[in-house]
């Protein structure tokens, strides 16, 4: 059902570098998950509102007073890449 | 010493606070036995026996916890059993973690999972796969794999895990253990690494329902990081219950019916626990959730569509893995990610992806979210009849390793009794029913949002009744 360069989109969406190897073997696993999920468009679900989260509780809110964070070296002390105080990358390269 | 490990956790945290067992000696028995593990089930291990400091007047009186690898422990390696998170040292304590602390509970190790919680076998972990005490051949069930294996053999005397859609009921049962997923919003999520955040449930893994009882009311409490969490109505209570008289039983035609593919070892375990039940009072009859088959299609759009979104933090920046692509920005994301996650975790960020996609949304996350509602509703008219909802926890057994891997579809069948529950984000609990061909069978009862004190009550009732003898997987 799913071919291969629609596998590649999603993978392309996803951030996520496949193989060729991967790519096929996405197609065909997905395909089958997802006819047995397709299963669920046959129920009438006219009028049913859908469930986002699950116990009926409304935002919390609390008072907006500052507090401390993180201290900076912390954050940065397991990046693979820390730049004066920042998180180094690679270019951005082209605008795409 | 192995009268130390014959001990349940509740049993040696009294003995430690009358002044009979020295905290240290039995730190040092489980550190022990955890280093001789021959089951894979810790990734990592403290040094030695933290310093006594004050905690042997604490509720938890030093007793030794096994913590499930994803939950953050501030300086302690948490890398959710994923090749991303490779030697990655959060700088923080998840709330659920910090409250066990706080309560006297000492950190033994971190346990070895399923990626990212991402699957049934614990076949799906980096730091590879659990083996199952009861016969090292087969899985330990998961994602909590390495947490019910501890447990089981006598590694650790309990453990945290986390249930998304049966990933503490079914390794508990796989393993001959008891493991409880509390209502949604009773335990903080704060510092657990996220899969899908709105099923993603703490709870404990344990050698007995009491121990359950003890470690969860240790666990629960409403928590300013995490605003899905909610203020736990009454406390956790001891269990007592004696007996099961006046509790009304409900088994549902959906689930052990023919469509569950219930192997008859775990049927025939399964019908003697109701006989069990029936002598001890309760009342059982066949009850309705039409929705129920529904489930899993539903559950394997809303988890992998959360985990999609989750894991998008995953990107080679701020911590864990980095691998340079070929060019910019863009491809230094695709070659983290693609080198970082494993098979399974991929699966289910492309089928998520997909699922969000634009021109799918309604059809597949949008539909999902409305089979959600009715599957709570099936549950709300099941409890007004019924005190609670009982099936097997897994269809089978523990299976062969390998023996599932080649089809993810069959491996998702597995959760076909548990899904339900999560997607309804109601408490449910696996007590060992007993063994079919020497392999541990587990049996779960479900009820109402924060019923768990009913519930490990029916539970401990039944657990007495039936009398399981775990002995053999500790020695």
């Amino acid at each position: 059902m799913l071919d291969r360069d629609q596998v590649l989109h999603v993978a392309r969406l996803a951030r996520l570098e496949l193989t060729e190897d991967e790519l096929a073997r996405m197609a065909s696993e997905l395909s089958k998950v997802l006819d047995h999920i397709e299963k669920i468009g046959e129920l009438d679900l006219t009028g049913v509102p859908p469930t986002s989260h699950v116990i009926d509780i409304a935002a919390p809110l609390r008072a907006d007073e500052p507090t401390t964070s993180l201290p900076a070296e912390v954050a940065l002390a397991q990046a693979p890449e820390p730049v004066a105080g920042g998180f180094g990358v690679p270019s951005p390269g082209a605008a795409e | 010493m192995s009268d130390l490990i014959d001990l349940t956790a509740a049993a040696a945290a009294e003995r430690i606070r009358a002044g009979e067992l020295d905290p240290t000696d039995l730190y040092d028995a489980y550190l022990e036995r955890a280093r001789n593990d021959g089951l894979n089930a810790f990734t990592w291990l403290a040094d030695a026996a933290p310093a006594a400091d004050g905690r042997r007047e604490r509720p938890l009186a030093g007793v030794p916890l096994a913590v499930k690898d994803l939950f953050c422990t501030q300086d302690v390696p948490s890398q959710s059993g994923s090749k991303i998170l490779e030697g990655y040292r959060p700088p923080y304590t998840a709330t659920v973690v910090s409250n066990l602390f706080a309560a006297g509970a000492t950190l033994l190790g971190k346990t070895n999972q399923d990626e990212f919680a991402m699957g049934s076998s614990n076949e799906n972990s980096a730091y590879g796969p659990v083996l199952n005490p009861w016969d090292r051949a087969r899985v330990p069930g998961g994602s909590s794999g390495g947490s019910a294996a501890a447990v089981a053999a006598g590694l650790a005397p309990w453990a945290l895990g986390t249930d998304t859609g049966g990933s503490i009921r079914q390794p508990a049962a796989l393993c001959g253990i008891v493991g409880l997923k509390p209502t949604y919003g009773a335990c903080s999520r704060y510092g657990m690494i996220a899969f899908a955040s709105s099923l993603d449930q703490a709870g404990p893994l344990t050698r007995d329902v009491s121990d359950a009882a003890l470690l969860l009311r240790h666990m629960i409490g409403q928590d300013p990081h995490d605003s899905t969490s909610v203020a736990f109505p009454g406390e956790i209570a001891t269990p007592s219950a004696a007996d099961l008289r006046g509790i009304r039983l409900g088994v549902p035609e959906e689930l052990v019916g023919d469509e569950g593919g219930v192997e008859p070892g775990v049927r025939a375990s399964f019908e003697a626990a109701l006989a069990t039940a029936r002598e001890l009072g309760a009342s059982v009859e066949t009850c309705h959730l039409p929705h129920a088959p529904h489930a899993l299609s539903a559950y394997y759009l809303i988890a992998p569509a959360e985990c999609s979104a989750n894991l998008a933090r995953f990107d080679g920046v701020r911590y864990g893995l980095r691998v340079n692509g070929e060019r910019d920005i863009g491809s230094m994301y695709g070659a983290t990610r693609g080198s970082g996650f494993g098979p399974e975790v991929k699966r289910r960020i492309m089928l998520g992806t997909y699922a969000l996609s634009s021109g799918y949304y309604d059809a597949y996350y949008g539909t999902a979210q409305k089979v959600r509602t009715r599957i709570s509703e099936d549950f709300n008219a099941a409890f007004e009849r019924f005190d609670f909802i009982v099936t097997p926890t897994s269809p089978w057994t523990a299976f062969e390793l390998g023996s599932k891997t080649a089809d993810p579809l069959a491996m998702y069948l597995n959760d076909f009794c548990t899904v339900p529950m999560s997607l309804a984000g109601i408490p449910a609990i696996s007590i060992p029913s007993g063994l079919s061909d020497g392999l541990p069978v587990g049996f779960q009862l479900a009820g109402p949002a924060f019923s768990e004190s009913r519930l490990l009550d029916a539970a401990y009732a039944l657990e007495q009744a039936i009398g399981f003898d775990s002995s053999e997987a500790r020695r």
